[in-house]
Parts: structure tokens; sequence; C-alpha cells
């Protein structure tokens, strides 16, 4: 009997061993699947399921399956290396992240380290590509971009004489928010107030009150769309009665399941809606088949993995190198259209638009 | 002078939310000597039973808002009380007389087993309560600048005031308050006294989880979001709040809640929002420098 179970172990731990059978190609996303911001990790996850799904229907890549791992860093820099060397160790060739930049930074350096190809759909901090890691890619925009469009913006349509800037302290926050800073100053405008605030904080009652004291009229936020809710809310509670601006971190509908109607007006800035990209039309209208809308990154995360597809395919190879040299000279057909990276690993004439939310939807301003 | 006054409102609502959870903290500690680090845990359970209530109550059409803010509140306080009795019971009494830090170590189990046990059963997302009391009154106007107090926030500080009133009594004048500070000075003896030990204890921790619950409740209705690791900040800040009060004390808590609730919002209004926790932490710090056992603490007597 005792060897009958011993032999039984012994034959589950060798089909937990052996996984996927060997001649599948294993790649991963990786993002904030649990937490506060776990919104976006399920963006992430149902556009990787998707392209995943997708390209096995069409015939796999390189004739081979594709198995997709999920890693669920929490947007905690600690355990996206975590996650990283766990990936590493299940023999991934490719990670579309990670969501946060304070994430994928860190990350990226076990990625560069191990020979993993790294294109992240969302970290739009410079510094993820500012390195000089070869294997490291993105397709979504800079902060630099955003930024300076969003402090453009300001200046262009005059809304606000006196500009409020408040930053999470994480690399994605205090960069966005410092490159608006470097945008007004190049148009001679300083911010009356910039500050801090920390992340997972409830109570913002203090920050706005002393905003009310100034008599602001400009909110522009560097962070997440819980604390940016959280800000929305708590400013019409104390009946302070300015614009709030934020970047690309919105662009989920937990955003207005926080402000409810006081988000309402609220100012964004991100790409182009790939949702509304003929390119993506066929794959959208699968998603909403399913009774989901592809909103914020779930399309950038379906375009991470083609791009990878694509590449290996082109390159005939899974080998970092060959996929590096490809990914720099050729052209990708994606869901957000054709595109190609610089020598950075950046996406090439990426740009940004404003946003509004506007009952519960965001729909684009553009200016 | 107005700026003064809103950011007096707005420190005196923090600090009494901290003070509520810190009660708890207090009380377990008086009584067995131990850090229930689920407390936390304890105060998140009470905010997502509390936002399940207020669904269920709409389900069943009763949307009269005192009837459902007292119903919601009878609810959260019965269904947290039992999960801070339940934990007691499964967590802490197999452990009581056994070496001071195996408690410590199971509460600090039971705090991760808590949030791990919501975030699988309503998951990592935040949950969104759309604002239930609204309204409120302008105390002043100073230009365009007014200082406001939200309703809600009038009553987190009368619940407050009025919760660590009746506590206090309880503690001072009934037969389970003798019992408790029977306890508090020696279990033994308590018991060879005739005091039902174990079931004072129980009762401590269901009072404790009560009023974990009201802040939880509380914190549901004003931030209007709750997520499975809220528990985590607010039981730091609370403990803070107990142990500069007097760990042991209930006025203490109290009074180490409003004042850690007052530092942090007039730091954040007169110096930077960057750092009110380290401003926060350092008269922590500070105080405890120059009085060991906190504002109201009693010193601690060796018992031998």
């Amino acid at each position: 009997m005792r060897r009958l179970v011993l032999t039984a172990l012994g034959a589950a731990a060798w089909g937990l061993a052996a996984g996927p059978a060997a001649a599948d190609i294993v790649i991963a996303t990786a993002g904030p699947m649990t937490g506060q911001y776990a919104a976006f990790g399920e963006q992430m996850r149902r556009g990787a399921e998707a392209a995943v799904r997708d390209i096995n229907a069409a015939g796999g890549v390189l004739g081979q399956k594709l198995v997709l791992e999920i890693g669920d860093d929490a947007c905690d820099p600690k355990q996206a290396v975590a996650v990283a060397n766990q990936l590493v160790n299940k023999k991934v060739v490719f990670v579309a992240g990670h969501f946060c930049s304070s994430s994928s930074i860190p990350a990226s350096d076990v990625y560069a380290e191990e020979g993993v190809l790294q294109i992240s759909p969302a970290s739009t901090n410079p510094q993820l590509t500012e390195r000089g890691l070869a294997n490291v890619f993105r397709v979504c925009g800079r902060d630099d971009q955003q930024g300076a469009y969003a402090a453009k913006y300001v200046i262009d349509k005059g809304i606000g004489k006196k500009i409020a800037v408040i930053h999470d302290k994480s690399a994605y926050g205090k960069g966005l928010a410092d490159e608006f800073v470097k945008g007004l100053a190049a148009a001679g405008v300083k911010p009356v107030m910039y500050e801090a605030i920390t992340q997972g904080d409830k109570d913002f009652s203090a920050l706005i009150t002393k905003m009310k004291d100034m008599g602001v009229d400009l909110v522009y936020l560097g962070g997440y769309h819980t604390e940016a809710g959280l800000i929305v809310r708590q400013m019409a509670e104390q009946g302070l009665k300015a614009q709030f601006m934020s970047g690309d971190a919105l662009v989920t509908d937990e955003f207005w399941q926080i402000t409810g109607d006081t988000g309402q007006g609220t100012l964004m800035t991100f790409s182009p809606d790939p949702r509304k990209n003929p390119a993506a039309a066929e794959v959208v209208k699968r998603f909403q088949q399913e009774g989901y809308d592809p909103e914020g990154y779930t399309l950038y995360t379906y375009a991470a993995i083609q791009v990878f597809a694509q590449a290996a395919s082109k390159a005939r190879s899974l080998e970092l190198k060959k996929l590096i040299q490809v990914l720099r000279t050729e052209t990708f057909d994606t869901v957000l259209g054709k595109i190609d990276f610089d020598e950075k690993g950046d996406v090439t004439g990426a740009n940004y638009t404003m946003y509004v939310w506007d009952k519960g939807k965001y729909h684009e301003l553009g200016g | 002078m107005y700026y003064f006054l809103q950011q007096l409102v707005n420190g005196v609502t923090l600090g009494a939310m901290y003070g509520l959870i810190a009660i708890g903290y207090s009380m377990v500690y008086g009584i067995i000597g131990m850090i229930n680090f689920a407390h936390g845990e304890i105060y998140m359970i009470g905010a997502f039973i509390s936002i399940i209530s207020f669904l269920l109550l709409g389900i069943l059409g009763i949307t009269w808002v005192p009837l459902a803010l007292l119903l919601v509140l009878l609810l959260a306080m019965v269904f947290t009380a039992t999960y801070g009795w339940t934990v007691e019971r499964l967590a802490y009494r197999p452990l009581r007389g056994s070496f001071r830090l195996a408690p410590l170590i199971s509460a600090i189990g039971m705090s991760i087993f808590l949030q791990n046990y919501v975030q699988l059963l309503q998951g990592a997302n935040v949950k969104p309560l759309p604002p239930v009391v609204t309204g409120g009154w302008v105390l002043g106007r100073d230009g365009t600048f007014t200082v406001q107090i939200s309703n809600i926030q009038v009553i987190i500080i009368v619940l407050t005031v009025l919760l660590m009133t009746v506590f206090s009594w309880l503690i001072a004048k009934t037969p389970l308050g003798r019992a408790q500070r029977a306890c508090e000075q020696d279990l033994k003896m308590a018991a060879l006294c005739g005091v039902d030990v174990d079931r004072t204890i129980s009762l401590t921790f269901v009072m404790g989880a009560a009023l974990a619950a009201v802040a939880g409740l509380m914190a549901t209705l004003y931030y209007g979001v709750i997520d499975f690791f809220i528990g985590f900040l607010a039981g730091i800040k609370a403990f803070t709040a107990a142990v500069l009060g007097g760990i042991g004390s209930i006025p203490g808590a109290m009074l180490g809640g409003l004042l850690l609730g007052l530092v942090e919002a007039f730091w954040s209004g007169y110096f930077s929002t960057e750092y009110k926790d380290v401003a926060a932490f350092c008269i922590l710090v500070v105080v405890l420098i120059f009085l060991p056992t906190g504002l109201l603490g009693k010193p601690e007597v060796e018992k031998v």
C-alpha cells in the first residue's frame, strides 16, 4: 500500500515537474494581479490570454504553441524582482510586463542578466529604456512625452492660473509629475505647490484644505487611479472646485467607481484610444462578445505579445540576439497599428492626447 | 485662523478613527499583555461586512438612511465581534500560559491569514460605496475659503466620543469591567477569586472587535473605498496611537489617536504632506523617551 502511495506521489511530482510539453514556448505577462492596482493586472491578463489564444489558433509561433505564465508583482518593486526570477526559472523567453514603472525597472535587470526579452505594455517612465538594456522594449509612450504634452495643453488652453502638482513618490508618479513641471517651466509657469502623498493613504483632507487655502484651480497628479479617485472625491466634499488632471494610470472604470459623479470632467492624458484603431476592430469585437470592454492597457498587452510572435517568426529563432536585431529593424503589424522601435526600445512616433471622464466613460478631447 | 480651524476638523476626524481602532489594541494589551496584531484586519473585515450589509439592505429596499445606517452598524458589530471571538478562541486561547511570544506570532499569522482570506473571497479589487451620508455645514467663511464640516465627520466624532464614554463606564462600573480589571492585575488570582477568566478575555476581544467594526463602517462611509489591504496601515497607525497614549488605557488610546491625527493634519497643512508620517513617528519617539509608558499609561509593575 505504502509503495503504491509513494509511486503515485512520485508520478504526481513527475507530472508537475514536466509541466508544458518540451516543444512549447513559454511566455509570461507580469503585473499587479492583486493589490490596489489589480484592475490593471486584470487588463493585462485579459489582453495576454486573448493574444495567446488567437496566435495559437492561427498556428502558433515557429510551429510551436505559446504557453502563458502569469506573474503577480502587486506593483511592489521587491516582489517584481522575485516574480522575475520565478519566471526565469520557468524558462520563459519573453515577458509582456510589467505594469508599474517601479516594477518594470528592477525586473528588467533580472531579464537582462538572464537573456529574456521584455516588452512592457504600460511602463512609461523614461528610465526603463534609458539605461541601455538591449532586451527592453515598450509599446507605450514615455512620460517625457506625456508630461510635456499635458503641460502644453494646460498652457495652450489657459486652464489653471494656480497649479498644484502632486505625486505619489513612485517611479511613474514622480517621473510624470516632474516632466509636467519641466514642461510648465519651459513656458515660464511655476506651480504654486509641489507635494508628495503616500500610496495606500486614504485621507487627503489636510492636503486639500491647503490647496483650497492657496486658491488652487488646477490639480495635476502623477499617480494611480485609487489615490486619484479619493482626491477627486474629497475635493468635492470640501468644495474645492479645481480642475483635476492626471496621466494614463486613470484608464480604468475603477476610477469612476471610486469618484462617482464627482469624477465628471476629470482630464487625463493617454495615447489615442486603441479601441478605435481599425486594426483592432475584430479583436475588440471578440472581447465585447465575451462581455469585456478592452479598456486601458488590454490591447497594449495584446500588441506586446503580437510583436513578440511576429519578431520570432521573422527571426526564425527564439534567440535573444536575433530577436533584438529584428525588433530594431522591422515594422510590426499590431492591434495598435504599425509599430516600429528605435535604438532604445521605444516606439517611434508615440503620441498622447487628452481625454475627459464623462458620465462613467472616458472619451477623447484631442487638442 | 479659518485655515487652522479646517485643519483641526480634518485632524480630529482622522484622530477619532485612529482612536476607535486603538481602543481595541489597548484593551487586549491591558488584560493579557499581548499585542493583537490581527486587530487591523478585524477593522478591515468590519469595513467589508459594512459594505456587504449596505448592498443587502439595498436589495431588500431599505433605503431610508438613518435606519439603514443603524442596521448596518448593528450587523457589522455583531458579525465582526464574531470574528474577534473566533480569532481569540482559535489562535490565542490554546496558547495562553505558553511563553510570551507565542500568541504574538500567532497574531501575526492570523493577520496574514485574514488578509488572504478576504482577498480570496472578495477579490483584490477596490470596493467602492457611493456616498450614503451627504451634506454638511459651513462653519465660517473668509473670502472664498470656507470652513466645512460634513455630516459624516460629525457622526464620526460624536460616535467616537460616545463609544469611548460608554466603554470607559463599562470598565469602571460594571461587574464585567471589574472582572476585566481583576484579570488585568493577575489572571491566576482573578481565577481563584471566582472570575471566569476565559469568558472575560473572550468578551474583551468581542468588545474590541465591535469597536473596530464601527471604525470600519466609518471608514467605508467617509472614504467610500475599501480593499483587503486597508487593515495594515490603519493597524500600524492605531497601534502607534495606543502606544503614544499609553497602551492599556482607554482614554489614553483615544488621546493618542487624536494626537496622531492632529499631528498628521497640521504637519501636512503647515509643512509638507510628504513627511507627515515621519513627523508622527518622531513625536512618538520623543514622547516615549520622556514618558516610556505613554501619555496616560501606568508604570509597569514587574509581576513576580
